[in-house]
């Protein structure tokens, strides 16, 4: 899509601000609602689902001790598969944001919490709840917005590296711990800048990043794998370790995905925002740029209920077991005040966030303008776009663009 | 083994299962909860295996879930070492008192509470002759802890052991009224056994107790060590009247501090040692920043808890929504409340570990 400045027809253009100050007033009621009713049952929630992971989690490992035998290794690989995805969704990512943090125990609090991931919780508490919280899907200020990588709005520029991106998307997905790790050091920028010029925070976060890693993957394919070797199933162990960490890749990459990246969640022009956005626009900004997942109770369990990602997204904050009921409220307002609720069932979700990561793959136009007849010379015209440099780019843009123009033109005419 | 359970400890999965084992941090479960007045309570707890015992007089702090949120309280042990190996605290639900009133009339056998060792300096001294124990309110637990010690109480009668044979007891309990009163009847089957001297004094029956005329009370005052627990006024009154008289006194007192919710204060930052005068309506963040502290920040808009910092004592106002959250040593957990300083302004004097 489009940042939504340049939309022919702006989503929000109906609205006047003393609506959006509304809206600010309207979604902070439902927070303070919730707020004040959290309580005991909602803290016997989060500690029954660590209980439920850590058993899991031990029942699992201790299964695999003996999977060398096949219906060991499924059921332990299974088992180790939904704990890894819980300890990281419903659990880590939920008590990293302070969802828990009322309950003043220090076993489940966000200045405490380490989870079972590649990145470490420092990290990702700075690039995931500080910058993509706040800055959501601002294009040039999110780094959510394709990671860095990929080029998941029109108007991040198309280069011809990014053909290449459902690859990268791919791979991103299947080592994605890996990728959020070397995601929340900015490894890219990083290691553009000499070694020597490098931040003292970089390389300290570096070395912590580093230290984890090398702990988590001891556990998982060291210490386990060895603790199987009696029954002779370290290699068994090794590959459930890597299948169990694969699956949760897969999984939690396709849950964050239909965060943002389905069509029709809108972006946002860096000057568009204004310096001191009052709490009305920001929740406005964070309605319009999430989509939601519908689904069962076990889907959101799941997905740490980031299938309710515009209610994450408004209230980060608020404990995951209590956004299925503010959902249908959220949904309300936006009906009232007209906005488009983003919501779709998983496959649909997965399956138009890949489309976008497709279509973008090539430059703004050529997927849509391309058809069988045509085909010869879209091929020869890509071959030219992907060769000939940023001239040739640029000029192609700028017609893309005088049609756009024509078209929106005509249609106001 | 450690390599094996990170980024979490073995203990976390051994406390699923054992939560009281030695080595685990000190927790109790509660066995039993037994009423002693309508609005008073005896809980029963078995300690985590390195509970180190204790002397009768000390408290404890004791951390329960009320609500779903972690409270810390001061409780006297009302019991001598029991056989049992379990303790015990008695308490008295106080007006509004979250943590009383939840561990009077909700507590139930089987909750895990959270425990720190026994402390106080509140114990007899080796070699006691004449005491006056001086209790108003709930203040008489930790005296009934001492006394249960002394005097067992067994269903042929109260035992008169040799270790306590020398001593002469003058007990002074101050009330609002007898059935307010807890532990009375203990202090009346005491008194009774002619193991001490019970003084009760009812304001509905008696008047509000004047310190000054306790001499009245124990014409033999001077002559005895006086031990008192109870609230701030009392032991106040108490202190003035025994320094003029050049008399020795011990006290305890549960609630020190109280936290009164205010507009603005003075926030100190301890390891910075800087302290801010602010108004209600200025975060703690964006004024220690203008002193020119450096403060962990991130979002400044209260999302994404990267500001974070222990509040040791005070109160500070959410300026999204106006809740206070107060920090009461004693009360609350030892490393302090953690505040988020970006949307939180002053409501009083606050103390940050920073």
């Amino acid at each position: 899509m489009t940042v939504i400045t340049k939309k022919a027809e702006n989503p929000t253009a109906h609205l006047t601000p003393e609506d959006i100050e509304q809206i600010g007033i309207e979604l902070d009621a439902i927070r303070q609602d919730i707020i004040d009713s959290r309580g005991a049952s909602d803290a016997a929630y989060i500690r029954k689902v660590v209980d439920v992971q850590r058993k899991l989690e031990l029942g699992s490992r201790a299964v695999l001790l003996a999977s060398i035998f096949p219906p060991a290794w499924i059921a332990g690989t299974v088992g180790l598969s939904v704990a890894k995805i819980l300890e990281n969704m419903e659990i880590g990512h939920n008590v990293m944001h302070g969802q828990w943090d009322w309950m003043r125990d220090p076993k489940i609090h966000s200045t405490t919490w380490e989870w079972d991931n590649a990145s470490t919780a420092e990290g990702w508490k700075h690039s995931h709840n500080q910058v993509h919280h706040t800055y959501t899907n601002i294009v040039g200020k999110d780094n959510d917005l394709g990671y860095g990588i990929m080029r998941v709005d029109e108007d991040q520029r198309w280069s011809p590296f990014l053909l290449g991106q459902p690859v990268w998307n791919f791979i991103n997905a299947c080592f994605f711990e890996y990728g959020i790790a070397a995601y929340d050091l900015e490894l890219g920028k990083n290691l553009r800048i000499p070694k020597e010029k490098r931040s003292d925070a970089f390389k300290r976060n570096a070395k912590n990043t580093l230290k984890k890693i090398r702990r988590q993957a001891t556990k998982d394919y060291v210490v386990h794998p060895a603790l199987s070797i009696p029954t002779g199933s370290f290699l068994p162990t090794l590959a459930a370790n890597f299948t169990a960490n694969l699956v949760r890749n897969l999984w939690t990459h396709s849950v964050i995905m239909c965060g943002h990246f389905p069509e029709g969640v809108e972006t946002f022009e860096k000057k568009s925002i204004p310096a001191n956005e009052t709490r009305g626009q920001w929740y406005v900004r964070q309605m319009l740029g999430s989509a939601n997942i519908s689904g069962s109770k076990p889907m959101h369990l799941m997905t740490g209920n980031l299938s309710f990602q515009i209610e994450h997204h408004l209230f980060p904050d608020l404990p995951s077991n209590r956004y299925s009921e503010v959902a249908p409220r959220v949904q309300a307002l936006f009906e009232k005040y007209e906005l488009n609720y983003h919501s779709a069932s998983l496959p649909r979700q997965v399956g138009s966030a890949w489309h976008k990561i497709v279509r973008l793959s090539l430059p703004n136009g050529w997927l849509e303008q391309t058809n069988v007849k045509n085909a010869p010379q879209q091929f020869a015209l890509l071959y030219k776009l992907t060769t000939g440099g940023p001239k040739v780019r640029r000029a192609y843009d700028a017609v893309q663009r005088r049609a756009e123009n024509k078209k929106l033109a005509e249609a106001a005419a | 083994m450690e390599a094996a359970t990170t980024p979490l400890l073995p203990a976390d999965y051994l406390d699923l299962f054992a939560p009281l084992r030695s080595g685990a941090d000190l927790r109790g479960r509660i066995v039993s909860v037994h009423p002693e007045t309508a609005d008073a309570a005896t809980i029963v707890i078995r300690p985590g295996a390195d509970w180190a015992g204790h002397v009768p007089g000390q408290y404890l702090r004791i951390g329960i879930d009320v609500d779903g949120v972690r409270e810390w309280r001061a409780y006297s042990l009302t019991h001598g070492p029991r056989a049992d190996g379990n303790i015990s605290i008695t308490v008295k639900a106080v007006p509004d008192g979250k943590v009383s009133n939840h561990l009077v009339h909700r507590a139930e056998a089987g909750t895990l509470v959270h425990l720190e060792q026994a402390t106080g300096d509140f114990v007899l001294a080796s070699k006691p002759g004449k005491l006056l124990f001086v209790t108003a309110g709930s203040g008489v637990t930790p005296v009934v802890g001492m006394l249960r010690n002394l005097f067992p109480a067994t269903d042929s009668g109260v035992l008169r052991l040799d270790r306590s044979k020398a001593l002469d007891i003058t007990v002074v309990h101050v009330a609002p009224s007898r059935p307010e009163s807890i532990f009375i009847d203990n202090l009346h089957e005491l008194h009774e056994a002619g193991a001490i001297n019970l003084v009760d004094r009812y304001d509905d029956v008696h008047g509000v107790l004047d310190i000054d005329t306790l001499s009245e009370l124990v014409p033999d005052l001077a002559e005895r060590t006086t031990y008192a627990c109870g609230p701030g006024g009392l032991l106040d009154a108490l202190a003035k009247h025994h320094e003029a008289a050049g008399l020795e006194l011990f006290t305890e007192q549960f609630r020190p501090v109280v936290i009164a919710a205010g507009e603005g204060g003075t926030v100190t930052l301890e390891k910075s040692g800087v302290s801010l005068d602010l108004d209600g309506a200025t975060t703690i963040l964006d004024a220690a920043e203008q002193a020119g502290v450096l403060m962990p920040s991130g979002c400044r808009m209260g999302i994404c808890m990267g500001c974070v910092l222990p509040m040791r004592e005070g109160a500070v106002r959410d300026l999204r929504n106006g809740a206070i959250t107060t920090a009461t040593p004693g009360e609350t957990d030892n490393g302090g409340v953690p505040i988020q300083t970006c949307i939180s302004a002053a409501a009083g004097p606050c103390h940050i570990d920073h």
